[in-house]
C-alpha cells in the first residue's frame, strides 16, 4: 500500500505528534512525582513524603544522636532543621566528613514510622566528586545552622 | 613577550574572522567570484592563526611562565609534566582557548577537504562557522584573556585541584570538547545550506562525516566519564544522572537522532527539514552544555569557578546562535521540498521512529536537567529532579527504542512488509523467547526492567548481526559492518546494565582481621591496614586477599585517601577484573572495637556496559573510515588557490 504523499506526510505528523504528547505525559507525570526529591524534615512533615519513595532528605546531624550498632555498620542519627526532626538509619560506611552539628544530605526512603532508611549519606565538604545538585542542598543545609556556627568552607 | 604574540595571534584571528563572514556573506548575496574564493583561504589562515594561540598557551603552562595570570593560578612547577601539558586547558580560560582552537581548525579542514559541495553551499557554510567562532573569540578577548599578565609575579603557582589530576580526565575535556564542535559545523552546514537553499544529498554528505565524527567523540567521552565516576567515586555506580553527566548525553542523543536521519537525506533524499532542524538542536545542545559547566550554574569539578557575567555571555551566544538559526530555519523551511516517499513500514520509517524516540527522551532529560534552573532563578527555590524521575520518565521510551533499533536494520528502503520483516525477526525473537525463559527458571523473583533488559538484549544483539547474513563478509562495506558493531555495542552494553542491577551481590561488614567474608562466588579476608603516604595525601591502606573456590588467592589494596587542602576524601576502590565479572572492595573506618569496615561487591558482566560503548565508538569510527574512503574515490579534490 504505497500512500500519498499527503497522507504520508499526516501520518508522520501523527506520529511525531503522539511521541510529543507521550513524553510531555511521561515527563510530566514523572516529574509531579519526582520533582521533589530533597526534603528538610520540616518539608516532609508537611508535604506528607509517601512512604518508600526514594527521596534525599537534607538537614544538620543533631548534636549527640549518633549510636552505632553492634554489627559495626549501622549507625542511627538524627537530622534537624531545627524546626522538625527525623531519625535515620544507615547501615553502610559513611564518609569521613560524616560528622554530628554538621550538615548532611541522605538518600533514601521514609518508613511507615515516620523514620528515614538511608542508603547512601553524603556529608557537608565531603568534596570527593559530588553530583552538582547536592553540592546546592549541601549549601540549603549549612543556612539552616542556626547558632551561627557555620564552618567556613574550604574552597 | 611570547604571550603577547599569542594574544595578537588571537585578535588577529578574530579579525580574519570577522572578515571571512562580511566577505562569504557579500560573495553568497551578490554572487561575486573574487569574494567567494577568498574565504576559503582566510579560513585557513584563522585556524592557524588560532592553532598558534593555543600553542603558546601550551609553551607557557610547559615552562611555567609564573607572570601570566593563568598559568600562577593553575600550573606549578613541581606539577609532572602530562599535568602541566593537560592543565593548559584543565581551567575556564584555557578549556575555552580550546573551544575556539577546536572549531576554527575544523572550519580551516572544512575549507581545505570539502569537495562535493556546490561553491556557495560551502562559503556560506564557512560564513556560518566564522560567525560562530566570533561570538567566542568576543568571549575570549573581552571576558576570559588566557593571556592576562600578573604583576609582580608570584615565585610558584598554585597547582592543579587533585582531583583533575587523572591521566583519565586529562583527556576527557579535549574528547568531549572535539565532540561538541564537530557538531557546531554540522550546525554551519545547515545554515549554508538554508542560505542557499541546497539541503540535499550533497549537503548530507558533506555533512555526515563531522556528525558521524563528533557521535563518536561524544561517545567515548560518555563511556569513559561513566568509567571514571564507577571507579573514582567508591559507590559502585556508573551512571547518576547529574547535570553535568547530562550535559554530555544531550548533544550525544541529538547526535545519534541526527546520525540516522542524514542518512536517509544522504541515501534517500528524504527527511530533509527535519534533518536540518536536528543540526540546529544538535548544536543547541552543545551550547547548552558548555553553559552549564561553564556558566558558573553548577558546582563540580568540571564547573570551575566562574562570575555569573560570563554565564550571562554564554546565554547570549546561545540565545543570538539559537534564536537566528530558528528564524532562518523558519524563513527558508517553505523552500525546502519535501524529499521521495516512503511507507510507514520502511528503513524510513524506522528511522523516523528512531527520531521521535530520541527526541522525546532529549526532551525528557532536558527538562529534568533545567527545569531546577529555571524554578529557582524564578521562584527562588532550590529544587532538585533525581534518577528516579530520569529512569521513570526515559527508561520506557529507551527500551522501546532498542526494539526499534532490531527492526530498522532488516527493513527495506521504502517500502516493506510487516509480516516479512516480522518472519526475518523470527530467530532473534526466539532466542529472546528462550532467555526469558531460561532467566526466570534460574533467576525466579528477578526485577521486572532488569529481565526484559536482558531479554531485550539477546534478542537486539542477535538481530543486530542480520545485516550480515548472506553477505560475502569481505566484500562487506565498512559502513556495514559499523552499523552492525555499534549495534552490537549497545545490545551488550544494555545486557551489562541489566546483569549488574540484577544480578550484583552486595556484602557489607565490620571486619576484623583475618576474618573471611562472603560476597558472590568469593571468599575475602581483611589481611592488614597500614597509613600510607602520597605526592600530596595520605591514605589508609588495606590489604585484602580474595579467593574464588579453590582457585588461586590475590590481592586487592582499597585505599581511603585524604587530601589536606582543600579537605577532600577520596575511596580509591580496589577493582578485580576477570572474564565474568568484577569484584569492587572500598575499605571505611575502623570502629571502636578494631572492626573495619569493608564494603564487597560482585558485579557480574558490570564490564560489558564500557565495553559496548567501546563497541558504539568502534562501530562509529569503522563507518566514519568507509564513508570518508568512499568520498574521496567518487570526488576529485577541489581545485585550491
Amino acid at each position: 500500500m504505497a500512500l500519498k504523499a499527503k497522507n504520508q506526510r499526516l501520518i508522520l505528523a501523527l506520529l511525531a505528534v503522539v511521541a510529543i504528547v507521550g513524553a510531555a505525559l511521561l515527563a510530566m507525570s514523572a516529574l509531579k512525582d519526582q520533582a521533589a526529591y530533597f526534603y528538610t524534615p520540616a518539608d516532609a512533615k508537611k508535604d506528607h513524603v509517601e512512604v518508600g519513595r526514594a527521596v534525599r532528605l537534607g538537614g544538620m546531624v543533631q548534636k549527640g544522636s549518633i549510636e552505632r550498632e553492634a554489627d559495626g555498620v549501622t549507625i542511627r542519627f538524627v537530622v534537624t532543621d531545627n524546626v522538625e526532626t527525623v531519625p535515620v538509619r544507615f547501615t553502610g560506611i559513611v564518609p569521613d566528613l560524616f560528622k554530628e552539628d554538621s550538615g548532611v544530605v541522605a538518600e533514601g526512603s521514609f518508613q511507615p514510622d515516620g523514620s528515614f532508611v538511608a542508603t547512601n549519606i553524603l556529608a557537608k565538604h565531603d568534596e570527593r566528586y559530588m553530583p552538582p545538585q547536592v553540592a546546592g542542598e549541601m549549601h540549603k543545609t549549612e543556612s539552616l545552622d542556626a547558632d551561627g556556627a557555620q564552618q567556613k568552607g574550604t574552597k | 613577550m611570547i604571550a603577547e604574540a599569542g594574544l595578537a595571534a588571537l585578535w588577529l584571528a578574530a579579525a580574519l574572522a570577522a572578515l571571512q563572514l562580511a566577505m562569504g556573506w557579500m560573495g553568497v548575496s551578490s554572487q561575486r567570484t573574487d569574494l567567494l574564493a577568498a574565504v576559503r583561504p582566510i579560513a585557513i589562515i584563522q585556524a592557524g592563526l588560532t592553532g598558534i594561540a593555543f600553542l603558546v598557551l601550551i609553551y607557557l603552562f610547559v615552562t611555567v611562565d609564573l607572570s601570566v595570570a593563568l598559568v600562577a593560578a593553575n600550573d606549578a612547577s613541581t606539577k609532572p609534566l602530562l599535568y602541566k601539558f593537560a592543565g593548559t586547558w584543565g581551567n575556564h580560560e584555557g578549556s575555552m582557548l580550546m573551544w575556539v582552537t577546536i572549531l576554527a581548525v575544523a572550519g580551516g579542514a572544512v575549507a581545505i577537504f570539502e569537495r562535493r559541495l556546490d561553491e556557495r553551499t560551502l562559503i556560506a557554510t564557512l560564513a556560518a562557522q566564522a560567525a560562530i567562532g566570533l561570538g567566542f573569540y568576543a568571549f575570549l578577548l573581552f571576558a576570559s584573556n588566557p593571556f592576562a599578565r600578573l604583576d609582580p609575579a608570584p615565585a610558584e603557582g598554585q597547582g592543579l585541584n587533585p582531583l583533575l589530576q587523572d591521566p583519565g580526565l586529562a583527556f576527557h575535556p579535549p574528547t568531549l570538547y572535539l565532540g561538541y564542535v564537530g557538531l557546531s559545523v554540522a550546525f554551519s552546514f545547515a545554515v549554508g545550506a538554508l542560505v542557499t537553499r541546497d539541503v540535499g544529498t550533497a549537503f548530507a554528505r558533506a555533512m555526515r562525516p563531522w556528525v558521524l565524527g563528533a557521535w563518536i567523540l561524544l561517545t567515548i567521552g560518555i563511556t569513559a566519564g561513566s568509567y571514571w565516576a564507577y571507579y573514582e567515586l567508591g559507590w559502585g555506580g556508573w551512571w547518576f544522572w547529574d547535570p553535568v553527566e547530562n550535559a554530555s548525553l544531550m548533544p550525544w542523543l541529538a547526535a545519534t537522532a541526527l546520525l540516522h536521519s542524514v542518512t536517509v537525506l544522504a541515501t534517500r533524499e528524504g527527511l530533509r527539514a527535519w534533518t536540518v532542524m536536528l543540526a540546529v538542536v544538535a548544536f543547541s545542545m552543545s551550547m547548552v552544555g558548555t553553559f552549564l559547566v561553564r556558566s558558573g550554574i553548577l558546582t563540580s569539578v568540571h564547573a570551575f569557578a566562574v562570575d555569573p557575567e560570563r554565564g550571562t555571555f554564554i546565554l547570549a551566544l546561545l540565545a543570538i546562535y539559537i534564536g537566528g538559526a530558528l528564524a532562518l530555519f523558519g524563513l527558508r523551511v517553505g523552500t525546502v521540498r519535501e524529499g521521495s516517499r516512503f511507507d510507514a513500514v520502511s528503513r524510513e520509517g524506522s528511522l523516523v521512529i528512531n527520531n521521535l524516540l530520541l527526541s522525546a527522551i532529549l526532551g525528557i532529560v532536558l527538562v529534568g536537567t533545567l527545569y531546577p534552573l529555571i524554578a529557582e532563578s524564578i521562584t527562588g527555590e532550590k529544587l532538585s529532579v533525581g534518577p528516579p524521575y530520569f529512569n521513570s520518565a526515559a527508561g520506557p521510551l529507551a527500551l522501546i527504542l532498542v526494539m526499534v533499533m532490531a527492526a530498522g536494520p532488516i527493513m527495506r528502503w521504502r517500502r516493506d512488509d510487516l509480516k516479512a520483516t516480522l518472519t526475518r525477526l523470527a530467530i532473534p525473537l526466539l532466542l529472546s523467547a528462550l532467555v526469558l525463559l531460561l532467566v526466570i527458571l534460574l533467576a525466579p523473583g528477578i526485577r521486572i526492567l532488569p529481565l526484559l533488559g536482558l531479554v531485550a538484549a539477546a534478542g537486539v544483539g542477535l538481530a543486530s548481526l542480520a545485516p550480515l547474513w548472506g553477505r560475502n563478509l569481505r566484500r562487506t562495506p565498512l559502513y556495514i559492518w559499523g552499523m552492525v558493531i555499534a549495534h552490537l555495542g549497545i545490545a551488550v552494553s544494555m545486557a551489562g546494565m541489566a546483569s549488574e542491577s540484577a544480578f550484583t551481590k552486595e556484602t557489607l561488614v565490620a571486619a576484623r582481621i583475618g576474618e573471611p567474608h562472603r560476597v558472590g562466588p568469593y571468599s575475602v579476608r581483611l589481611d592488614d591496614v597500614q597509613p600510607v603516604a602520597g605526592p600530596n595525601y595520605t591514605a589508609i591502606e588495606g590489604t585484602v586477599t580474595a579467593q574464588r573456590g579453590d582457585g588461586k588467592p590475590f590481592t586487592l589494596h582499597p585505599q581511603t585517601r585524604n587530601f589536606p587542602s582543600p579537605q577532600t576524601e577520596t575511596n580509591e576502590a580496589a577493582i578485580t577484573t576477570v572474564p565474568d565479572g568484577q569484584l569492587y572492595v572500598v575499605v571505611g573506618r575502623a570502629d571502636e572495637q578494631g572492626r573495619w569496615q569493608l564494603r564487597l561487591w560482585w558485579k557480574p558482566f558490570v564490564t560489558l556496559i564500557w565495553a559496548g560503548g567501546g563497541l558504539v565508538a568502534l562501530g562509529g569510527f569503522l563507518s566514519l573510515i568507509g564513508r570518508v574512503r568512499r568520498e574521496m574515490r567518487h570526488a576529485p579534490p577541489r581545485e585550491f588557490l
